[in-house]
């Protein structure tokens, strides 16, 4: 196969064509690179953004959970009574509960004294919270007063916490204009409506939240039996209990939450539209650079042309050249988008990753911009007349 | 009737004209003419007589619109596109200015008429096209692009490229009006050797009169019309 392909290929015309132009083939590059950048980021921070709203949703350990039917999102959490978890215990399948209570409140940094709002979460440390194997020995630190569990992937804002602490100094601070004291760091992540977290146990919660109404939770995790059916337990759960909660399973409460954040604000419509936006810049530059590319040599394509090379051919050079700038150009963008993306994660602490889905969507939308810009420039092959250039 | 195969080239009551309604010109009026393997035929005539469009005709750059054309053999009246492109490899084409791809070098220039072959390596096209190089004394200059050589040189490799496609029929029009007197002598020389070792026939249009004696024959035209041969 290779062997034959090296014996009967030609004088590779596109590349040289290409390759011999250095200025044009650079200003293609750095568009094609520019608006691949462009959609890299966009779409990036797109994903990013909905998976950083459920960071903490993917990480509690439960297969279904109660919130108010009055629920609209974490940043929104109402309340339902406590009483509903017990009851839930009642079903044969259940075999554990963890009321969570969950609420934005003011925490002071303590290096500079700022206050910012923290995401709270209050449990009864006896029970289980998150799957992280490690978090139960952090968890038992709670069961004195006054002592928090702070998120060392929270943002820079809230203070150097995670290092003082693990330079082994106390950190005091104040919660909603009480003391407390850091007790241990777990690792959650900042999400969309929160910027840092700290889970506390139940009582201080309460401690801290005195306006919190009493027996009221925001969110119940429930854990069932292994290899039990979770679609029937939530339907007869949602038949059992009133109409007050409502129940749903894991998957669901984190699709809940993500469907907000792409159905009630413009984030999903913005980034996309800005991708677009590189894709249709991409798209003229491309189309700009093959279109004079193929009138600057309309003459050499004539003379092609009645040497007896036929307009099939010559449409071959085309896309190839195509072809090449939308490889020449992918591969920048791609390493770039790599370096902005654990930029991005480093200084904003969103999960932004590089995608195998997206990196290759990307490729398709930069051949597809290349190659449909190089049709478009084919057309332009046409006024190549081999009886007007003797 | 006649074995067309015998002649290389053979157009019988050629008509062309150019234009549409008032502005319509009889530009080729009832050419006939034949051209036979090896031969080489230079037609002359004053500027604007039709020796271009003759050429492009022949060259099936163009379609005929009436009379009989034919070239080894193909009838080229009433030819498809296909065929036409066919044809064109078969045909070398030498032109006033040199024509060469600005992008390759001049042994790539040359590779771009072989590349026409067919069952050919890709080494053995370039071989090909280094001894055609070698055949019109460039060796020294393969490497180079046409910018950086000079005007015999360029229509040196534009020899080259036209016969390493090996055709059995040349066309060159004017092709050493863009050079001094020397170097067209030169250059003339050269084509009349390199296509009688290939017994390849040449029809070529010139202006200068210093070199028609390389000619097998001479054909004049006069606004349309060839004029009987002396
Ligand atoms: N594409 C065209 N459309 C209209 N008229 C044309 C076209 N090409 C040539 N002509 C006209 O046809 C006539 C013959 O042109 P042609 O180029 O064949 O002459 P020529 O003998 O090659 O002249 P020269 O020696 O100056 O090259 C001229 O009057 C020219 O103006
Ligand atoms: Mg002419």
């Amino acid at each position: 196969m290779i062997r034959k392909f090296l014996e009967n290929r030609r004088i590779p015309l596109a590349w040289l064509l290409l390759t011999r132009q250095p200025l044009r083939i650079l200003v293609a590059i750095a568009g094609i690179s520019f608006a691949g950048i462009l959609m890299f980021m966009q779409l990036g921070f797109r994903d990013g953004l909905f998976d950083a709203s459920v960071t903490v949703h993917k990480l509690f350990n439960a297969d279904l959970v109660l919130i108010s039917p009055r629920s609209k999102s974490s940043i929104s959490m109402s309340g339902f009574p406590r009483r509903r978890l017990i009851q839930a215990m009642a079903h044969k399948d259940v075999i554990g509960t963890t009321a969570v209570n969950w609420n934005f409140l003011l925490w002071r940094n303590p290096e500079n004294l700022s206050t910012r709002s923290i995401l709270a979460l209050g449990f009864d440390p006896t029970n289980d919270l998150l799957l992280d194997p490690n978090f139960k020995e952090k968890a038992d630190t709670l069961k004195n007063k006054g002592r928090v569990l702070f998120d060392e992937l929270s943002r820079d804002e809230f203070g150097p916490v995670s290092s003082w602490f693990r330079s082994g100094r106390i950190v005091e601070t104040e919660v909603a204009g009480k003391r407390v004291r850091v007790s241990g760091l777990v690792s959650l992540g900042p999400s969309f409506g929160a910027d840092g977290n700290l889970i506390t146990s139940r009582e201080t919660y309460l401690d801290l939240y005195s306006a919190n109404p009493p027996g009221s939770i925001e969110i119940g995790l429930v854990r069932t039996k292994k290899g039990s059916n979770i679609e029937s337990i939530v339907r007869s759960l949602n038949a059992s209990l009133p109409n007050d909660v409502r129940v749903i399973s894991l998957q669901s409460f984190i699709d809940f939450e993500k469907n907000y954040w792409k159905s009630s604000t413009s984030i999903g419509f913005i980034f996309t539209l800005g991708a677009a936006m590189g894709f249709v810049v991409g798209c003229v530059i491309v189309y700009q650079i093959l279109y004079s590319d193929v009138s600057d040599h309309l003459p050499e394509y004539a003379t092609l042309m009645a040497m007896g090379y036929n307009l099939r051919s010559l449409i071959g050079v085309v896309a190839r050249e195509g072809f090449f700038l939308a490889l020449m150009g992918y591969i920048p963008a791609y390493v770039s988008g790599q370096l902005l993306y654990s930029l991005v994660r480093s200084s904003t602490k969103l999960p932004v990753e590089m995608s195998f889905a997206r990196a290759s969507i990307i490729f398709c939308l930069i051949l597809f911009m290349c190659m449909g810009s190089a049709i478009a420039a084919m057309k332009k092959l046409a006024d190549a007349d081999p009886a007007e250039i003797f | 009737m006649k074995d067309t195969h015998e002649n290389t080239l053979k157009i019988d009551s050629l008509n062309h004209w150019f234009g549409e309604g008032e502005t319509r010109r009889h530009v080729l009026q009832s050419i006939s003419m034949e051209i036979f393997p090896g031969e080489v035929v230079l037609l002359t005539g004053p500027s604007g007589c039709g020796k271009t469009t003759l050429l492009t005709l022949i060259g099936a750059l163009r379609k005929v619109e009436d009379g009989d054309l034919r070239v080894f053999g193909q009838q080229l009246f009433g030819a498809n596109r296909k065929t036409r492109q066919n044809l064109r490899k078969k045909i070398g084409m030498i032109f006033q200015g040199h024509n060469l791809l600005r992008c390759l070098t001049a042994e790539q220039n040359v590779q771009m008429g072989a590349d026409l072959l067919n069952g050919f390596s890709y080494k053995a096209r370039r071989n090909q096209s280094r001894e055609w190089l070698r055949a019109v004394g460039l060796e020294d200059h393969m490497s180079k692009l046409p910018h950086d050589l000079s005007g015999g040189q360029k229509q040196r490799v534009a020899i080259a490229r036209a016969l390493a496609a090996k055709p059995k029929l040349l066309l060159a029009d004017e092709p050493t009006s863009a050079l001094d007197s020397s170097t067209g002598r030169e250059i003339v020389d050269l084509l009349k050797k390199l296509a009688f070792d290939q017994a390849c026939s040449v029809l070529m249009v010139t202006h200068d009169p210093r070199i028609l004696d390389v000619a097998d024959r001479l054909l004049r035209m006069e606004d349309g019309q060839l004029l009987p041969s002396v």
